[in-house]
C-alpha cells in the first residue's frame, strides 16, 4: 500500500475538463464577489484575546480539536454522498470525477482569505463565520482525497459479489450497508487517517490569519502559536509545539488505530494474513464489559431502527423508481430533466463567469505579466524544493526500507513527522534565517521542503518494501552492487512509488507557499517573491483584484504542471516500472 | 411435469461505441421443466455463463425473451438462486449472516429467518460453523456456504456457475456426491438445477440432460438426455462412451468452424489464444504418440482441462499441422515436419503456415510493406479487429499475433512506441 498517497484518476483531457474548470472559477469567483461586495470593516469586539497562560493550553487544545473533528465528521458525510453518487450515476460520474480531481490539485490555502470572508458575510458580527471558514479549509485539504478513495472502492467491487446481491435481491440500502460500505471500509478508515493527518497543517493555518488589514484569531493551539510568536515568547511557543503533537499522538493512538484494527475484519481476503496491526487501546475496548453493555443497550438499537427506517425507505424508493419507470416513456423524461438542470447550472454559472471576464478585460497587461512571474518563482521553488526533498529520501528511505525491524519502528515516528504541521515550526527557522542573514529567496525553499518531503520519504520506504525477495537474490547472484544495483533494481523498483511521493510532495509544496514565503518573527518579516507571498500580501491589503487574480495564476500553474508533467511521469511509472 | 423456465429466441451481442456488435449467443432455445437437472456445456468463451446470467436475469438478452412459470421477467427472476464458481462470499459477514443475507427480501419475522438458515446450515454440512468466517473455512466449506445461501430462499431453480471449478479434485468430489444426494433424495425443496460447467464428465456424472453449445457465437449444438441409472460409475462402458461422444461433439464443432473461414476471408478469424512455445510442445507430443489417438484419452493424458486443450487442438488444426477426424487427432506432414525440425527450422515453419493460413497475418505484412519506412502504429490493427469484435477482444488477440509475429521473426515491435516494424533485410 503507498502511504500518503493522491488518488491520480486515469482519464484523458476533454472537453468536460475544460467545463469543469470554468465551473471551478465561477463558484470561486462567486464565493469571491460575496466577500468583495461586503466592505464593512468586522466588527469583531466579542474576539477573546488568546492568552499565552500555559493554562489555557487544554482548552484551546479542545477548540482545536473539535473544528478537526467536525471538519472530518464533515468531509466524512460529503465523501460517502459524493463518492455514491458519482459511482452510481454514469451521467454524474462524466461531471463529478474531473470536477474533483481540479479540487483536489489546487492549493487551498490560497482561498482561505476568501472564504473567510464570504462566511463573514453570512454570519455578520459573530465568530461563528471565521470558525467555519477554519472548519471548512480543513474540510477542503481532507474531503477530496477521501472521497476519490471512497469512489475508487465502489468502482472496485468484485464483479461476482455485485451479482450475488443482485440475485439475492437487495435493495440499494441493504446493498449499501452489506457490500458497498463494508468492502470500501478499510481503504476509507486508512484514507481518512491520512487526510486528517493532513489536517493538522491547515489547522494551524487557518486558526490565526489577517484580512483586510484585521488579524483574526480564534481560539485554538494555532493562534497560541502565532500570539507566541508576535510576542516573541520563546517558551509559549514551545508550549504550543508540545500540545500539538502530543494531540496528534493521541488521537492516532485513541481514535485512528483502534479504527484501523477494527477495519480489517473487512478484508477481502480469504486467507488469515501474518502480519496484523495492533491496537491495545482497541483491547481494551473490546474486552470492556462498559462498552459492550453500552453496544447492547444503546448503540446497537439505536443502528437496528435507523436501518429498519432506511430499509423501508429504500424499498419505496425503488418501488416509486419502478413505476416511474414503467409509467412514463422514461428515457424521454429523465432526457428531459437532464437538459432542465443543466439549463439552471448554466444560467448560475453566466453570470459569475461573465463578469470574470468583464476583470479579465479590464485587468492591466503589465500587472498580469508580473503576476505570471512571480508565479514562476514559485513554480521554481516548488521545484527545487521537491527535488532536495527526493536527494536525501531516496537514499534515506531506500536504506530504512532494506532494514525491515528499522522501518517498523520508524515508520509511525515518520508519520507524526509527517502529521505535524510543519508551519509550527517556521519561527524557530526564521529566528535562524534571521540571526545568519540567510537569504530568504533560497531560505523560503527549506520551510516549504520542511513540510513536504516526508510524503516522498515515506513513499520510497514502502516502495523499498514492495521489491520482491527474488528480485533481491536475483541481483545478489549476478553479483549487482554499488551504482548497478541501484540502475538495475532499485531506482526501477521504487520509481512508481517516488512519483506518486512527488506529486504529492509538491501539491503541498504549492499549498505551503501561501504560508512560507512571508514569515513573521516578533516585529520582523521575511519576504520572498513569489506568487504566495504575493497571494498573502493582497489578502492582507484586501485588493480583491490582486487576490482573484493571484489564486487563478497560481491554479492555473499547478493544474498545468499536473496535467503536462505529473501526470506522464506518472503513466510512465505505471506502464513500464510496474511490478505485478 | 410442467415447464418453470423457458428461454425463447434469445440473442445476445455485446456493443461498444462506433463498432459492430459482436454476437455471443444467437438463437438460444431452452425449456427447464420440474425434477429436471440440467447440465449446459461448452468450450470457454462459448457464452454459457451468460446464458445462466440471463436465464438469473442479471443480464438484459439483446433479443428474445426469458419465461418463468409463463411470465415474461423483468430483471432478477424471481423463481432462481445462484450459486457462484468464486462462492461470492460477504467476508465480512459470519457463516449464519451469510445465510441470512439470503432471506433479507423475504417477509418473515427474525426468528423465522434464524431458523430456516439453521436448518439449511445443517443441510450442507456445516452444523458447528454457524459463527465462522468465510476466510476460517477450506474452499469445499465455503461453496457449501454459497450452497446454503442459494437453497435458504427455496428457489424453483438452482443456477450453478461452474461451482466445483475453484475446488481441488477431491474437495470438488465430496461436494458433487453430497450435492446429488441432496438432489435425489429431495432433501432439498429445489424444483430444477441448472448447472454450468466444462466438465464433461462431471456433466454426464450429475445431470439429466446436457444441452451443448458451440463457440462464438454460441448456438445449441446438441441436447442430450443423460439416462444412465444412478448413482453412475465413471468406469462404466455407457458412462465413457457417451463422455466420448460429446467430446467428439464438441470437438467437430470447433475446427469446423475455423475451416469455413477459409472460404470466406471476409471477417476476421478470432484467433486461439496460444503461444507457439505451447503448440510446439503438444506437436512434440503427438508425434511421440506415432498414431491417430483419440482426443479424450490424449487430454487426460496431458491432464488438461478442456478450457485449454481446446483452443491448442483449434491453432494445430487452424495451422494445417494436425487434423481432427471423429475425435481423433493426428499429425499432418508439415505437423511432422515441425515436429522433427531445429528450432530455426520451426521458425519458418511456423512462419510459412501463418501467411498461409492467417490471413490478418499476411494482411499486416502488406501493410508494412507498402509504407516506406516499413512501420506501422499496433493501434491502427487493433483498429481493424475492433471494428467487428470489440475493443477487449480486439487488444488480447493484437497481443497473441504480435507475440506469433516476433517468435516467427516476420515482424518486430517496439513496445514503448507501439510500433510494428518490419526488420531490414541486410
Amino acid at each position: 500500500m503507498a502511504f500518503f498517497s493522491i488518488t491520480i484518476p486515469k482519464y484523458r483531457l476533454k472537453w468536460v475538463d475544460a467545463i469543469v474548470l470554468i465551473f471551478v472559477f465561477a463558484i470561486l469567483y462567486s464565493v469571491l464577489n460575496l466577500g468583495a461586495s461586503m466592505n464593512v470593516p468586522f466588527s469583531l469586539e466579542e474576539q477573546s484575546r488568546i492568552e499565552l497562560d500555559p493554562l489555557m493550553l487544554p482548552y484551546y487544545a479542545g477548540r482545536s480539536l473539535l473544528r478537526m473533528f467536525i471538519a472530518f465528521g464533515a468531509s466524512l458525510i460529503f465523501t460517502l454522498f459524493y463518492g455514491y453518487i458519482a459511482a452510481k450515476s454514469q451521467t454524474a460520474e462524466t461531471l463529478l470525477i474531473p470536477l474533483l480531481d481540479m479540487l483536489q490539485s489546487i492549493p487551498v490555502l490560497g482561498f482561505l482569505s476568501a472564504t473567510i470572508v464570504a462566511f463573514i458575510a453570512l454570519f455578520p458580527g459573530s465568530l461563528l463565520g471565521i470558525e467555519l471558514a477554519s472548519i471548512f479549509a480543513i474540510f477542503t485539504g481532507q474531503a477530496w482525497n477521501m472521497t476519490f478513495s471512497f469512489y475508487n472502492s465502489l468502482k472496485m467491487i468484485p464483479k461476482d459479489l455485485q451479482e450475488a446481491s443482485n440475485v439475492l435481491r437487495m435493495n440499494w440500502w441493504q446493498r449499501f450497508l452489506k457490500l458497498e460500505l463494508p468492502f470500501s471500509m478499510i481503504s476509507l478508515v486508512w484514507n481518512s487517517m491520512m487526510s486528517f493527518g493532513g489536517g493538522w497543517f491547515f489547522l494551524a493555518a487557518s486558526e490565526a490569519i489577517s484580512v483586510l488589514g484585521q488579524d483574526i484569531r480564534l481560539p485554538g493551539v494555532g493562534s497560541y502559536l502565532a500570539t507566541a510568536i508576535e510576542a516573541g515568547e520563546m517558551q509559549a511557543i514551545a508550549y504550543s509545539i508540545v500540545t500539538m503533537i502530543l494531540m496528534i499522538v493521541l488521537v492516532d493512538q485513541l481514535f485512528w488505530r483502534p479504527l484501523v484494527v477494527w477495519s480489517q475484519k473487512f478484508k477481502m481476503e480469504l486467507t488469515e494474513s501474518v502480519d496484523v496491526p495492533t491496537s491495545f487501546v482497541h483491547n481494551i475496548l473490546y474486552r470492556s464489559a462498559l462498552i459492550s453493555m453500552l453496544m447492547r443497550v444503546l448503540v446497537t438499537p439505536l443502528c437496528n431502527v435507523i436501518d429498519r427506517l432506511l430499509d423501508r425507505m429504500a424499498l419505496v424508493t425503488e418501488k416509486a423508481a419502478r413505476d416511474f419507470q414503467r409509467v412514463s416513456t422514461s428515457l424521454y423524461i429523465t432526457k428531459l430533466i437532464k437538459v432542465f438542470l443543466a439549463v439552471i447550472i448554466l444560467w448560475f454559472m453566466y453570470e459569475p463567469v461573465y463578469e470574470a471576464f468583464m476583470l479579465v478585460s479590464t485587468m492591466d497587461n503589465s500587472n498580469l505579466a508580473e503576476i505570471t512571474r512571480l508565479g514562476l518563482y514559485t513554480l521554481g521553488r516548488v521545484m527545487i524544493a521537491v527535488l532536495l526533498g527526493a536527494l536525501w529520501t531516496v537514499p534515506v528511505g531506500v536504506w530504512i526500507g532494506l532494514n525491515p525491524r528499522l522501518a517498523k519502528v520508524l515508520q509511525p515516528i515518520i508519520q507524526i513527522a509527517a502529521s505535524f504541521p510543519a508551519n509550527m515550526m517556521f519561527p524557530f527557522i526564521t529566528i535562524l534565517f534571521l540571526k545568519y542573514h540567510v537569504n530568504f529567496e533560497w531560505g523560503s525553499i527549506f520551510l516549504m521542503m520542511l513540510g513536504t518531503q516526508w510524503y516522498i520519504l515515506f513513499n520510497v520506504i514502502a516502495g523499498t518494501m514492495s521489491i520482491p525477495n527474488d528480485l533481491h537474490e536475483a541481483g545478489a547472484i549476478f553479483k549487482l552492487q554499488g551504482w548497478q544495483k541501484w540502475k538495475t533494481l532499485i531506482l526501477p523498483s521504487i520509481f512508481p512509488y517516488l512519483i506518486t511521493g512527488i506529486i504529492t510532495a509538491s501539491g503541498g509544496a504549492w499549498n505551503a507557499s501561501i504560508v512560507s514565503e512571508i514569515v513573521n518573527w516578533h516585529d520582523e518579516q521575511l519576504v520572498a517573491t513569489g506568487i504566495g507571498s504575493f497571494i498573502s500580501h493582497v489578502t492582507d491589503q484586501g485588493d480583491w483584484g490582486g487576490i482573484i487574480w493571484g489564486i487563478t495564476v497560481m491554479c492555473v500553474f499547478v493544474v498545468l504542471i499536473n496535467r503536462f508533467l505529473w501526470r506522464r511521469l506518472y503513466k510512465m511509472a505505471e506502464t513500464k516500472y510496474h511490478l505485478e | 411435469m410442467n415447464t418453470l423456465i423457458k428461454v425463447k429466441d434469445i440473442d445476445v451481442s455485446f456493443g461498444s461505441k462506433g463498432h459492430e456488435n459482436t454476437t455471443v449467443l444467437e438463437d438460444i432455445n431452452l425449456e427447464i421443466k420440474t425434477g429436471e437437472f440440467l447440465a449446459i456445456l461448452g468450450p470457454s468463451g462459448s457464452g454459457k455463463s451468460t446464458l445462466l446470467r440471463i436465464i438469473a436475469g442479471l443480464i438484459p438478452a439483446s433479443k428474445g425473451k426469458v419465461t418463468y412459470l409463463g411470465k415474461d421477467i423483468q430483471g432478477v427472476n424471481p423463481g432462481v438462486a445462484m450459486v457462484f464458481q468464486s462462492f461470492a462470499l460477504f467476508p465480512w459477514l459470519t457463516v449464519l449472516e451469510n445465510v441470512l443475507v439470503g432471506l433479507e427480501f423475504k417477509k418473515l419475522s427474525k426468528a423465522e429467518k434464524n431458523e430456516k438458515a439453521l436448518k439449511v446450515i445443517d443441510i450442507v454440512g456445516l452444523d458447528g460453523f454457524e459463527n465462522a468466517y468465510p476466510k476460517e473455512l477450506s474452499g469445499g466449506m465455503r461453496q457449501r456456504v454459497g450452497i446454503g445461501r442459494a437453497l435458504v430462499s427455496d428457489p424453483d431453480v438452482l443456477l450453478m456457475d461452474e461451482p466445483f471449478s475453484a475446488l481441488d479434485v477431491l474437495t470438488a468430489e465430496n461436494l458433487r456426491r453430497d450435492l446429488l444426494e441432496l438432489w435425489l433424495d429431495k432433501k432439498i425443496s429445489t424444483k430444477s438445477i441448472i448447472l454450468v460447467t466444462h466438465g464433461i464428465e462431471e456433466a454426464v456424472y450429475m445431470a439429466d440432460r446436457a444441452v451443448i453449445l458451440s463457440s462464438g457465437p454460441a448456438k445449441v449444438v446438441e441436447d442430450i438426455a443423460i439416462d444412465i441409472p444412478r448413482w453412475r460409475d465413471k468406469k462404466d462402458a455407457d458412462f465413457t462412451a457417451l463422455v466420448d461422444k460429446i467430446y467428439s461433439l464438441m470437438t467437430k464443432k470447433e475446427i469446423k468452424r475455423s475451416e469455413d473461414t477459409v472460404y470466406q476471408p471476409k471477417p476476421i478469424t478470432i484467433l486461439p489464444r496460444v503461444s507457439a512455445g505451447a503448440l510446439t510442445g503438444f506437436l512434440e507430443l503427438l508425434e511421440d504418440q506415432n498414431e491417430r489417438t483419440d482426443l479424450y484419452k490424449l487430454a487426460d493424458r496431458l491432464v488438461m482441462d478442456i478450457e485449454d486443450f481446446f483452443p491448442i487442438i483449434e491453432l494445430a488444426s487452424l495451422l494445417d499441422f494436425a487434423k481432427v477426424v471423429e475425435g481423433d487427432i493426428e499429425l499432418t506432414p508439415e505437423g511432422i515436419e515441425f515436429a522433427t525440425a531445429t528450432v530455426l527450422e520451426r521458425k519458418e515453419l511456423f512462419k510459412k503456415q501463418l501467411l498461409k493460413n492467417v490471413s490478418f497475418m499476411t494482411q499486416m505484412i502488406n501493410v508494412l510493406q507498402s509504407k516506406s519506412n516499413k512501420h506501422m502504429n499496433i493501434e491502427f490493427f487493433e483498429a481493424l479487429i475492433a471494428r467487428t469484435h470489440g475493443d477487449a477482444l480486439a487488444k488480447t488477440q493484437i497481443q497473441l499475433l504480435v507475440s506469433w509475429g516476433r517468435y516467427s521473426e516476420l515482424f518486430g515491435y517496439d513496445e514503448a512506441k507501439k510500433l510494428v516494424y518490419l526488420e531490414s533485410e541486410e
